[in-house]
């Protein structure tokens, strides 16, 4: 299927390459592409502030801002240009050159991660073999920027904030990439590409073959979900800014541009995270029914990615605060035993695919949602510690 | 025994999402009050600081306060400031000359409202009262204080109702007490040699 | 190449320990170039997950629970210049001499090996299949370990 709005931006990528010198073409062909992946996602980001300010109020019983703009959508404008105008404090004793490192290490390598996503059937910046290790590779970086921004304040609760928001990162890692493994079982190869190749066509005309409609691929999207909101510190992980906590812990002693660059950073990282999500379980740019396929992969790349940032704000219009310990328990003691039976689901999976008898589709997908649902019940039940949930009730009050 | 793990989140995640649907169609569901285009209006009990009360169109000579100083005397901040005022004389009229309320320094607790024997002193609801100058301008004077009964009525009217009540009460009272004696003292006198 | 010296040399060299750490993550990083230079993808970018992902989070921890890092680090007394630098020629030239020894043949005669991760994997498991089962072995032990020295005695207080 040729798809005509990508292959129209492949031709003027080409052009554009064609009319520079000789010397300098590879540079521009590397180029391209970065600019143009710079340039829509820090549009997004400003759009997903808005949407997120919104939705958090419409979530909420109010409105969002409205006051700039129709519907508040200059909003953005305006936060842009507050957090550039700002008065730039550092510290007196704060390491100055690593302060000023810290939120450039944090967006570099993030901006580096979108590189192995396939955006579309042909748009794709860099077709590694190893893509999932690239992408794994430079958000693993990230905690070192938060590490820096912590010591360089020189301030303890900047310090202790950075320290527990490097162990939840550390922690959420291992669910993170064991569940993108699933995956990768899967379709074989550690090349994005091909993971999204491996999701093409439907079952029976009209199912796609997403990962998500497996067992082993719903249980893997919810973890690595669930571990993706841990690694960008959202709601309800998001004690290491938590704004009423420790204020806005390793960022405490930020203003300005600089602050603006960590929430640029901790946006970008929610959106490569979802779009890594989307290319291992959703499709990547896969239509859902065979008659929508005329529409642009990208369009359908960009609409799941819409859905996952709705996912994340309607999350975080939801649900408390984890402490971090309930956050580190649930990292070790319910994600890490989830994935890992997760993943011997998967091989359950991929071992009976040989099944042809009628009706071997449901049998399988049975075997694997009683493989998965038995430890998650079993593991929820151990983990609540005996304690009940239910309506309160009270001794005295009547 | 407990619920399966995980129910619990997808009750939160549909009730904030039908937060989110509602929120564009049903009133229930988007309680903000947009604040310098709409206002709530405010309650009947509610109180902010006192104003002074006048029956009929003219403030001064309808002003209900007679310059008692008791609400001086009571309050505790001490933020009344009153001066009697005297004709030419220096006959006491029952009448304030000045009376200045500091809202900087008063606390609303209402005590000079509770014990005017004249009902010429009440709580107001107004809250928008930003000044430009911090002395000065929170300084209101009988001008600025004295509002009619209407505006009385509008705001408290239960209370509004009662006082008038009252009020109307003892002026009948007052009344009846000056006519029949003139008018007892005309029957009586003819009435005497009738009987007799 | 250089920026991978200059960041050892800087670990090396620098007075504030935080500092240090922070040049050793940039050596991490050059050698991470080196790999990809010699076209061995998964190596390289396996290099940057674990070593710059965790090994300096480890140091950097380590650093931060154990010293007050604000105390300079002393300057080198004249002394130990010639023991260093003893060290030094001995290590050098006992792993220079390894490679030297090893007699690899010449990058010309072959075509770039193509060091996909479906070989690598595939070597894993069959052929060094031992060694990978010694090293799971060995991460449990080092998890076990970890997990004691956390646990509080039985019986003592705190």
């Amino acid at each position: 299927m040729s798809q005509p709005l990508e292959q129209l931006l492949v031709r003027l990528k080409d052009w554009l390459v064609l009319q520079c010198p000789p010397a300098a073409q590879g540079l521009v062909a590397a180029l391209i592409p970065a600019a143009a992946i710079v340039a829509v996602f820090a549009s997004l980001f400003a759009l997903t502030t808005l949407l997120e300010r919104k939705g958090l109020g419409r979530l909420q019983n109010r409105l969002g801002p409205n006051r700039v703009g129709p519907f508040g959508v200059l909003q953005p404008l305006a936060d842009g240009l507050k957090m550039l105008i700002k008065e730039d404090i550092v510290p007196r004793d704060a390491d100055r050159l690593v302060h000023l490192l810290a939120p450039v290490a944090m967006v570099v390598p993030v901006l580096l991660a979108y590189a192995v996503l396939p955006f579309g059937q042909r748009l794709v910046a860099v077709n590694f073999d190893a893509g999932i290790l690239f992408f794994f590779a430079a958000g693993a970086t990230t905690e070192l920027a938060v590490f820096m921004a912590g010591w360089s304040s020189r301030n303890k609760y900047s310090l202790l904030g950075a320290m527990r928001a490097i162990a939840q990162m550390i922690s959420y890692e291992v669910p993170l990439i064991l569940s993108a493994m699933t995956a990768v079982m899967a379709a074989g190869s550690l090349s994005l590409v091909d993971i999204v190749g491996s999701q093409a066509g439907y079952h029976w005309g009209w199912l796609p073959r997403w990962h998500a409609f497996t067992p082993w691929g719903f249980a893997g999207l919810l973890l690595f979900t669930i571990a993706a909101t841990a690694e960008s510190n959202r709601t309800p992980f998001d004690i290491p800014e938590g704004e009423s906590e420790i204020i806005a812990g390793h960022l405490v002693e930020y203003s300005g541009f600089k602050y603006a660059l960590f929430f640029l950073g901790e946006y970008l990282g929610m959106f490569a995270v979802s779009g890594l999500g989307i290319t291992l379980f959703l499709g990547g740019w896969h239509a859902p029914v065979p008659a929508l396929e005329w529409v642009p992969s990208v369009a359908w790349f960009f609409a799941k990615l819409f859905g996952f940032i709705f996912l994340f704000i309607w999350l975080r219009g939801t649900l408390p605060r984890l402490r971090t310990d309930q956050l580190m328990n649930f990292a070790w003691k319910f994600m890490v035993p989830m994935v890992l039976v997760n993943l011997m689901v998967t091989a359950v999976w991929h071992f009976t695919r040989s099944w042809h008898f009628s009706g071997a589709g449901l049998w399988r997908w049975l075997v694997g949602a009683l493989l998965l649902a038995g430890p998650y019940l079993w593991l929820g039940r151990a983990l609540a510690g005996g304690r009940r949930f239910g309506p309160r009730s009270y001794h005295y009050a009547s | 025994m407990n619920p399966p793990p995980g129910l619990g989140i997808v009750k939160g995640l549909v009730e904030t999402a039908r937060n989110f649907v509602g929120s564009f169609h049903d009133p229930a569901r988007l309680t903000t009050v947009q604040y310098p285009d709409e206002r709530l209006p405010a309650k009947e009990n509610a109180r902010n600081f006192p104003f002074l009360v006048y029956d009929g169109p003219d403030s001064e000579k309808g002003l209900r306060c007679v310059a008692c100083k008791i609400c001086e005397k009571e309050c505790p901040p001490q933020c009344i400031y009153i001066i009697l005022e005297r004709d030419a004389n220096g006959k006491p009229q029952k009448h304030p000359r000045v009376f200045d309320l500091d809202i900087s320094v008063c606390m609303s607790c209402q005590i000079c409202v509770e014990v005017c024997p004249f009902d010429a002193i009440k709580m107001d609801t107004d809250y928008e009262l930003s000044r430009s100058d911090r002395f000065g301008g929170l300084l209101l004077t009988k001008a600025e204080l004295a509002k009619p009964n209407d505006y009385y009525r509008r705001i408290h009217p239960t209370e509004a109702q009662e006082v008038d009540a009252r009020l109307e009460e003892e002026r009948a009272r007052a009344q009846a007490k000056a006519k029949p004696p003139a008018a007892a003292a005309k029957p009586a006198a003819p009435a005497q040699p009738a009987p007799a | 190449m250089l920026i991978t010296l200059a960041g050892a040399a800087g670990a090396m060299a620098l007075r504030n320990l935080v500092h240090c750490a922070l040049c050793l993550v940039l050596a991490f990083g050059g050698l991470a170039a080196l790999y990809l230079q010699l076209g061995a993808e998964f190596i390289g970018f396996a290099q940057v997950l674990v070593y710059v992902g965790a090994v300096a989070v480890l140091i950097v921890f380590a650093i931060l629970l154990t010293r007050n890092s604000e105390t300079r680090v002393e300057r080198l007394s004249a002394a130990s210049v010639p023991l260093g630098l003893g060290i030094a020629v001995l290590v050098a030239g006992a792993l220079g001499g390894a490679a030297w020894f090893s007699g690899f043949a010449p990058a010309a005669a072959a075509a770039r090996p193509v060091a996909g991760v479906r070989s690598i994997g595939e070597r894993l498991m069959t052929q060094y299949v031992l060694p990978l089962e010694v090293l799971g072995l060995l991460l449990t032990a080092a998890l076990i370990g970890a997990v004691i020295i956390a646990l509080k005695e039985p019986g003592e207080p705190g």
